[in-house]
């Protein structure tokens, strides 16, 4: 059932130019963005090979790109979730949904398997670009591998996130502004937390952002993916209850 | 015969709003719809019809009271009591994105038939509600009256035991209106229909029990028939030409009063049980006045409606003002 929905939210995406639109700039964003990090790389090779137990390819190449890649589907992911609830409730196709025999909580999974399947198609695609170094050279396939394992989890808990805050209106472009809020603010809460004030320590724990960057440097620590299980599941569990207090609404 | 009832609604109450003074959007409603019956629910704008139906369908949590689909209470078991549920709301849950058939297909996992049964299943569906040629084309390409057949097409997928429909000829063409009306005769013969509409015409043309609600509460409940013997006065209307005496009809037998509506035209009051037509074409044929009608009056629906609803209201606020008189004098 979940995958039922899930695979109707996925074909909808696909039968609207948004998603091949958003394939498209994602790819050609980090495509550009790939090809400065192997020219910067080029330039510093010769300092590089110099140095002792200077950074390796993957270091120059494949981490940023990734850091960069994680900054730029926090811009589009906002897009692609605003429209997983609050366009059925503003176009009332959700009562299809709610009378037929399915719980809040498949409702919730399978949008959200939907709209996580379609990041993962993102996140191939960008993934694949650091493999084709391996024609000419080495990479750090551990390295790749955390950094890849980091990105899904950061962009699950901004899908996450998404849905929950589309479950809370009926219009997607409000859905849209406050996520992209939302997560932009959990992305910078780390900054506070540098400044060193009392309590800074609790905001950059919070931040998203701190939780990723240990994974760049591979670094496979429980904590950083327990944080990001915790915020997805919590995410999912408050939308199924606010879908359920639908039917309570007054 | 108990297990013939496939819904059971009691004491159905839904507030809309914290505060307590409002008045119920449904008030205390209870009744009951049996196997193969088509059951018209009529009311204003906003007596509560939609929000009665939701709370049937499981769209909307009742703030008191009951019900049962086919013995399975909605609250406790919401999913088996959905699977027996077809409901079509006011404005169709159609994706516009998808054909016909992507959409059916879709709705058909949604209820959980099984694969092998599928393909079936949508074809039944589509062919029952005339959907047979435009399985390929966008629902956002269809017409209004298609989307609204997609949307019974919907509904009835997985022949369920009950089929709830929210006003379904809303804004359809009168062919169209009467096409929708013969679909859902036919849908009774296998499924029991839940109608709502505040079109009365339709009621008279496909239910076969009536429930008037206004202002959140029952006030009719009654088969069709007992609704057209409401509808039977005792006067009839009477047109001649050349007719001098009103008063000459006053001596025969039953009749009542006689009221001049214009100069040709009176409408006769008789008693209920003495039916004086005869007696009155004797007379007129006696008389050498020159016969252009003689009806026996009808009550309309709309009449029947409007006395109902507004006598509760009158009703309402008498009780209102009173309640005023009492607390003024307790002050």
């Amino acid at each position: 059932m979940i995958f039922t929905l899930a695979a109707r939210e996925l074909r909808s995406m696909f039968l609207s130019p948004m998603a091949w639109v958003i394939l498209a700039v994602i790819s050609g964003l980090c495509a550009y963005f790939f090809l400065l990090y192997i020219d910067l790389y080029l330039q510093l090779q010769p300092r590089l090979a110099a140095a002792p137990d200077a950074p390796g390819m993957t270091d120059v190449i494949v981490v940023p790109l990734f850091s960069t890649a994680a900054t730029v589907l926090l811009l589009v992911t906002p897009l692609l979730t605003m429209r997983l609830i609050s366009e059925e409730r503003r176009s009332q196709t959700l009562s299809l949904l709610m009378s037929a025999p399915v719980s809040m909580t498949e409702i919730i999974l399978g949008k959200f398997l939907g709209v996580f399947a379609f990041v993962l198609l993102m996140l191939v695609l960008v993934a694949i670009m650091p493999l084709s170094l391996l024609a000419g050279g080495d990479i750090d396939i551990g390295l790749w591998a955390s950094g890849l394992l980091g990105l899904a989890l950061l962009l699950a808990s901004f899908c996450s996130i998404g849905l929950y805050v589309s479950t809370l209106t009926a219009q997607p472009t409000v859905a849209a502004v406050a996520t992209f809020g939302l997560l932009l603010l959990l992305w910078v809460l780390n900054l506070a937390g540098s400044t060193g004030n009392d309590g800074g320590g609790v905001l950059s724990y919070l931040s998203l952002l701190s939780h990723y960057q240990p994974l760049l440097k591979g670094i496979f620590s429980s904590t950083d993916i327990i944080y990001y299980l915790l915020l997805i599941s919590c995410c999912l569990v408050l939308s199924v209850r606010r879908l359920d207090a639908d039917r309570l609404q007054h | 015969m108990t297990d013939d009832i496939l819904i059971k609604v009691e004491e159905l109450t839904r507030h809309y709003g914290v505060q307590t003074g409002s008045r119920p959007a449904v008030d205390n409603i209870s009744f009951e719809v049996r196997r193969g019956e088509v059951l018209g629910f009529l009311g204003p704008n906003g007596a509560g019809k939609s929000t009665t139906m939701r709370m049937i369908t499981g769209n909307l949590a009742p703030s008191h009271g009951r019900i049962t689909v086919n013995g399975i209470d909605i609250l406790d078991q919401p999913k088996k009591a959905k699977a027996d549920i077809g409901f079509l709301p006011e404005l169709p849950p159609l994706y516009r994105e998808l054909t016909v058939d992507e959409y059916l297909r879709f709705c058909a996992r949604l209820n959980r038939i099984s694969r092998d049964k599928q393909t079936n299943a949508i074809g039944t569906a589509k062919e029952r509600c005339g959907l047979g040629d435009v399985g390929k084309r966008l629902i956002a390409n269809l017409s209004k009256g298609y989307q609204q057949r997609v949307g019974i097409a919907q509904a009835i997928i997985h022949s369920p035991a009950v089929v709830v429909l929210d006003e379904p000829t809303v804004g359809l063409d009168p062919i169209q209106i009467r096409e929708i009306r013969h679909l859902i005769r036919e849908l009774s013969n296998e499924h029991s229909v839940i109608l709502s509409t505040h079109i009365l015409p339709e009621v008279q043309a496909t239910c076969d029990r009536v429930q008037i609600i206004n202002q959140g509460k029952l006030v009719l409940s009654d088969s069709i028939e007992g609704l057209v013997q409401r509808m039977q006065t005792s006067s009839l209307r009477l047109r001649t030409k050349n007719r001098t005496n009103n008063n000459i009809l006053l001596a025969i037998e039953g009749i009542v009063a006689v009221d001049a509506i214009d100069g040709d035209c009176v409408q006769i009051k008789h008693k209920p049980e003495i039916n004086p037509a005869a007696a009155i074409a004797k007379m007129i044929v006696e008389q050498g006045w020159e016969l252009l009608e003689l009806t026996p009056e009808r009550r309309s629906l709309e009449e029947i409606f409007v006395d109902i609803t507004t006598a509760e209201q009158t009703a309402d606020e008498s009780v209102e003002k009173t309640g005023i008189e009492k607390t003024e004098a307790a002050a």
